[in-house]
């Protein structure tokens, strides 16, 4: 349902992702989130260096998920400490936007990657991870210069212009790895309850699936739309205005 | 006296109504508008004294809301208004429905010849139950509510009718499956919870009519709704909203009955807005009446 940039430009304008104000004055919580974003931020420049280096040597796709998997895991899953900080308030993002976003990647990860390893070797992954690393490295930095209270101007043009490639790249690569998922989790009948049963429920993760596929439709063009919104607001042009 | 009229959003002026008295009420300013401009029906008008403030009632004077010759109302366009009884007729007639097309077990939905296959007894009480309750709120919805609000917006039609159909299909596709599996505890659970939910279904009847006695009819008065001498209403004593407190009771007794978990989420689901309508009831009544009984919960007696 989202990806990093969508993550990135929804969380708001510099103001809103900033530590709340009444935190702001507790340099502990402030410690820590710096810790926390620059953690993050080494963590998916990690990520990115092992997946350069790993396709630059032996140009295979195919056993680039294994070289990626474990650095992957600890970042990825670490961004659920993301709808705890929005939840407790140490930041002002909303927290049901920051679940959705958070839970739709932890989902892709383990609900998909992690549980169907057949797709594993597919390119799609590659089109994701890119995508993925490139908007966290930048998001994480972000974060960590507005927490300080001054974001370098070459940085936000990065964070509010690069996801006009990077979303479309990383949705495609999401979409096509739960589609190709599709029928193994068909044939291995996994995560799914049928009945009969003591509590009179079944549940099929195939249609599941099929329905998170068909929920980016309507969802894409509209967090596209709201991110270029928002590029227009934040990145205030020298040259001319551009034209819708 | 003449009263400028505004628009709240862009503080434009959209006419001046000349024709009002000190003792005109905001309904007279209504009617007045509604002449100027047909599109705004009384009903679908709200009107402030500060365009950021409260919507004032139409029972208020201008006099009483400090207004002199001169002064400025902010209009609200209230959006397509639709009568509260379609709404309602919309919302019940559905489940009811949806629901015994499910209990007739369709191809369609459960395979061939599925109706042919065995109900479980406990089946044919829940359709019961089920009939009764909905049949119960529309006939409630003609012959014993008395609405304080002609109208709500349109758009509710349609959140309210995808939430109540919407449910109504997720229980009736599991309860009336050809592979539901009877509750564990056989005939106790079942006629137990039957017990539960008919002792409910009565009690929220019960109230209806007793919020139903407490305006007169015509009228849009508002008293403190007190215990009858219907025993079901005694628990006014505890809450504000006993007809609530009875339908989750009802819903519970349903899903214990039926040993269905759809059943218990559409009974959660449920709880949860009619807690928060509820308090939001038990709020206003606080504030309006100064003698109102404080040992009252909103709900849930004691709890919530």
């Amino acid at each position: 349902m989202a990806t990093a940039t969508v993550k990135a430009s929804s969380a708001g304008g510099d103001g809103r992702r900033k530590a709340n104000p009444n935190m702001g004055e507790n340099n502990a919580v402030k410690a820590y989130l710096v810790a926390y974003n620059v953690s993050q931020m080494l963590g998916w420049l990690v990520l990115m260096i092992k997946i350069i280096h790993h396709m630059a040597a032996e140009q295979d796709v195919e056993t680039l998920y294994a070289q990626v998997e474990p650095i992957l895991k600890i970042f990825q899953t670490a961004a659920v400490m993301e709808m705890v900080h929005s939840a407790i308030g140490l930041v002002k993002s909303n927290p049901v936007l920051t679940g959705f976003q958070v839970f739709s990647r932890v989902f892709l990860l383990w609900g998909v990657v992690w549980s169907v390893p057949e797709v594993q070797t597919t390119g799609y992954i590659l089109c994701f991870l890119v995508a993925w690393t490139i908007t966290e490295i930048i998001r994480y930095s972000f974060y960590f210069f507005s927490l300080l209270g001054q974001v370098p101007y070459f940085l936000k043009w990065c964070r509010y212009t690069f996801f006009i490639i990077l979303y479309p790249i990383g949705v495609t690569g999401e979409v096509m790895t739960i589609y190709l998922a599709l029928p193994h989790v068909l044939e291995s009948d996994m995560y799914s309850v049928s009945l009969p049963n003591t509590a009179n429920i079944s549940f099929s993760y195939y249609y599941y699936l099929c329905f998170i596929i068909f929920s980016y439709l309507p969802v894409f063009p509209q967090l596209y739309g709201h991110m270029l919104a928002q590029r227009k607001k934040i990145i205030s042009s020298p040259q001319r205005p551009k034209k819708e | 006296m003449e009263v400028q009229i505004l628009h709240a959003r862009s503080g434009e002026l959209i006419t001046s109504l000349g024709d009002l008295q000190p003792k005109s009420t905001i309904y007279d300013v209504k009617k007045a508008f509604a002449k100027e401009k047909r599109k705004y029906y009384p009903d679908r008008q709200g009107f402030k004294t500060d365009p950021r403030g409260k919507m004032v009632k139409d029972g208020d004077t201008l006099e009483s809301l400090g207004l002199k010759n001169g002064s400025r109302l902010y209009f609200k366009d209230l959006g397509p208004q639709v009568g509260w009884t379609t709404v309602f007729l919309t919302e019940y007639a559905g489940p009811l429905v949806i629901y015994l097309i499910f209990y007739l077990r369709p191809s369609i939905v459960y395979g061939e010849d599925a109706a042919e296959l065995p109900y479980a007894n406990v089946v044919h009480i829940a359709a019961g139950c089920w009939s009764f309750h909905y049949a119960k709120r529309l006939l409630e919805t003609v012959f014993v509510h008395r609405f304080s609000h002609a109208t709500m917006p349109i758009a509710n039609i349609f959140k309210n009718s995808v939430y109540y159909w919407g449910f109504a299909a997720f229980v009736a596709y599991f309860v009336n499956h050809p592979l539901y599996t009877p509750p564990a505890y056989g005939d106790l659970q079942v006629y137990g919870g039957l017990a539960a939910f008919v002792i409910a279904e009565l009690g929220n009847l019960s109230v209806h009519i007793a919020l139903r006695n407490l305006r007169p009819p015509g009228t849009k008065e508002r008293k403190i709704p007190r215990s009858t001498s219907n025993p079901f209403t005694w628990l006014f004593g505890l809450v504000s909203c006993p007809n609530y407190s009875y339908e989750a009771t009802a819903w519970l007794a349903f899903t214990v009955m039926t040993q269905c978990l759809p059943a218990g989420l559409f009974m959660l689901a449920g709880f949860y807005q009619m807690a928060v309508w509820a308090q939001g009831k038990h709020r206003n009544y606080l504030k309006e009446f100064k003698e109102y009984p404080r040992r009252r919960a909103a709900i849930v007696p004691f709890v919530l």
